[in-house]
């Protein structure tokens, strides 16, 4: 049912996140990224499953661990790298950096450093799109932490009250930094705090984009039939600590290698194989280009200028 | 000078020092306990309370979710019923967050109640920029908690005042807003074994000297130390003026030090507008008008939200630079007028 293109692009989104965020880790050491990074490896499936069953008009909220949804918005490595090496040709001119990555022309509302901040300005985003009467979908990522904040209640009960078109995609990567989720919330499956509010909520392998993508669609379809909004729980897995200078040593090695043995882009890799008949020369031609890619942005973004104090400064003017 | 005073010795970085305070209060006092997000085994991401686990257990350090109104207004709770815990926000940009159990709950339960309830109420957390940290991260906002009447606002620059005023401030029974900084928490500084504390709202010559007054506080105060050596390289002696805590001030040490050096700068990291250093600017010419010889100065951080460019950061971060070029215009000013 799922053609092969289709299967491939998944795969492509998959891998590039991949590749991106390796890639960056690479330049973190080499000192040229600040701050904190954030990877998205392992959980590259939520993103790209649940951005292939939005449409062009629709809005994504993003997180700190923002680099894969961006990626599967359709961004432009270029920019991103860019941005998160501090230069004006990023998405946000070298201002905002890892955590605050936002490309408003295709609906990205753009990362957070506020856990849980996105959350409400998602269902605002909504809100706006019912006034108007636009059809458009906000899908709002956030993960196990996010979830034990006050704004997510609040926001979940607002957009369930008002029936705002949200999808409200919980990433349980079943850690808030070191925090797993077992000692920061009594529920078992987070998806049923929804059922509390009276949402519609679900919960998938977070790691098979097929799964994401099949809950994602059809949530997506409610939204637009005025049935929102639905929540979607999708289980995962960091493949490393909460950011790239720690080492995760609290995370299980049994739990990380169940994981990785359900890497979401090998399996990803499998269904454009295994449904869609992709052959190895297939995959290689796909792996080639993305690396090309990124190794030409990584180039652009190195030859990249910084923004220059005069400018800086006659932006700020009255700020 | 409170440094110089310690006998040569011991040296521990601000971030032990801390943990000492905490350590020392926690044996002392079992009513002390401290909360904050992965503050247990992981030790705080400043590592600030490690080890603390181990000691004291998993009921008296509690790792929270990530939850921060609600568990500071559980902390707010357990100190109205008799606790003195000490809560920790990781960055004071998420100090938004809890505002409410802050400003409208901390801060007003005991005059609301008519002085009977009593909230005996620690709240750490860190500002500054420095680390690439970009605008939600490196906020310095000691103006907001200042602003509201029922708080204690602390500072401290070093080791030795960080320990002492972290044990003052747990003793205290009203809410204390304990303000570090990221860039201290590596920094050494002589912290004497024996016990010792810092009184609430006592500040602190850094360094003594005649003919200007610069007044700074946290990550600042080391900005000022290194202005002041470059200042007598050119035969200016500035004297460094330590509030250590901002509300309530210690106006009598700073007008002291004004009615000597008669010149003033003030250096604040945060951003100008509606910062502490207009309003201490604004009492000394109320107070020292006509001891002042010339305008004072401001220092201060760029009115705009942290930039996460790295040269854009420091562009909008005050330096010793800075605080050197103020500094002469305080003293030369008054020369070319009396020419
Ligand atoms: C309001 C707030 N509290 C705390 C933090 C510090 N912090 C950054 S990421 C993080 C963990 C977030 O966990 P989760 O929501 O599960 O997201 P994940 O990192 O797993 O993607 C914490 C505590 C923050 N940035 N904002
Ligand atoms: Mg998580």
């Amino acid at each position: 049912m799922y053609s092969k293109k289709f299967l491939l692009d998944l795969y492509k989104t998959m891998y590039t996140i991949r590749v991106f965020e390796s890639e960056c880790i690479k330049l973190y050491r080499q000192g040229l990224i600040r701050g904190y990074y954030h990877p998205y490896l392992g959980e590259e499936a939520v993103g790209t499953g649940v951005c292939a069953a939005l449409g062009k008009q629709d809005y994504i909220v993003s997180t700190h661990r923002g680099h894969g949804h961006c990626i599967a918005r359709g961004a432009d490595v270029k920019h991103m790298v860019a941005e998160v090496l501090g230069k004006e040709t990023g998405y946000c001119l070298g201002l905002g950096g890892s955590m605050h990555i936002a490309d408003i022309t295709v609906g990205n509302l753009g990362a957070n450093g506020i856990v849980g901040g996105g959350i409400p300005l998602g269902v605002g985003a909504a809100l706006a799109s019912k006034i108007r009467k636009e059809d458009r979908v906000v899908a709002i990522f956030f993960s196990d932490g996010a979830s034990n904040n006050g704004v997510f209640a609040e926001s979940l009960n607002l957009a369930g009250a008002w029936s705002l078109p949200v999808v409200f995609v919980l990433e349980n990567n079943h850690y808030a930094v070191c925090t797993p989720v077992e000692k920061s919330c009594k529920a078992d499956d987070l998806y049923t705090i929804g059922q509390g509010f009276g949402i519609e909520s679900h919960m998938v392998d977070g790691n098979d984009v097929l799964e994401v993508y099949a809950a994602a669609q059809e949530a997506v379809a409610k939204c637009r039939k005025a049935k929102g909004p639905v929540l979607i729980e999708a289980k995962t897995y960091r493949h490393g600590g909460h950011h790239v200078n720690d080492p995760g040593a609290y995370m299980p090695q049994d739990r990380l290698e169940y994981f990785k043995s359900r890497d979401p882009v090998t399996l990803g890799k499998g269904h454009a194989m295994s449904i869609g008949k992709a052959t190895k020369n297939d995959i290689a031609k796909i792996d080639k280009a993305v690396q090309k890619e990124m190794d030409e942005a990584v180039a652009f973004a190195k030859e990249s200028p910084e923004m220059s104090e005069e400018r800086f400064f006659e932006l700020v003017e009255n700020y | 000078m409170a440094n110089a005073k310690t006998k040569a010795g011991r040296e521990l970085q601000y971030r032990e020092a801390l943990n000492e305070a905490l350590k020392e209060e926690m044996r002392r006092d079992d009513t002390v306990f401290v909360m904050g997000e992965n503050i247990g085994e992981r030790g705080g991401s400043f590592k600030v309370t490690v080890d603390l686990i181990h000691e004291f257990g998993a009921d008296r350090v509690l790792d929270t979710p990530l939850a921060e109104a609600s568990f500071t207004g559980a902390g707010v709770g357990a100190a109205i019923a008799g606790m003195r815990p000490v809560v920790e926000i990781l960055f004071i940009d998420f100090t938004p967050l809890i505002m409410d159990q802050i400003a409208n709950q901390a801060a007003k339960y005991r005059f609301m109640t008519g002085f009977k309830g009593s909230v005996p109420f620690v709240l750490r957390t860190q500002g500054g920029s420095g680390n690439g940290l970009a605008a939600q991260h490196s906020q310095n906002l000691e103006a907001w908690f200042c602003h509201i009447p029922g708080l204690r606002v602390v500072m401290p620059s070093t080791p030795y005042d960080a320990k002492g005023l972290l044990k003052s401030a747990i003793r205290h029974d009203g809410p204390v807003i304990f303000l570090e900084h990221k860039l201290l928490y590596q920094t050494k500084g002589p912290v004497p074994e024996k016990e010792y504390v810092v009184e609430l709202g006592k500040g602190d010559i850094k360094r003594e000297g005649r003919d200007v007054t610069i007044i700074a506080w946290s990550h600042m105060v080391l900005h000022a130390l290194k202005a002041a050596d470059v200042l007598a390289q050119e035969g200016i002696d500035a004297e460094v003026v330590d509030p250590r805590t901002l509300s309530p001030l210690d106006t009598e040490l700073i007008l002291e030090s004004v009615r000597k050096t008669e010149h003033v700068v003030i250096a604040q990291e945060a951003v100008r507008r509606g910062g502490v250093g207009s309003d201490i600017a604004s009492y000394i010419q109320e107070q020292a008008f006509d001891y002042l010889d010339a305008p004072i100065r401001i220092v201060a951080g760029h009115n705009t939200p942290m930039p996460f460019n790295l040269h854009l950061e420091s562009v909008c971060t005050p330096h010793a630079e800075e605080i050197v070029a103020a500094a002469k215009e305080t003293v030369y000013a008054e020369k070319r007028a009396s020419a």
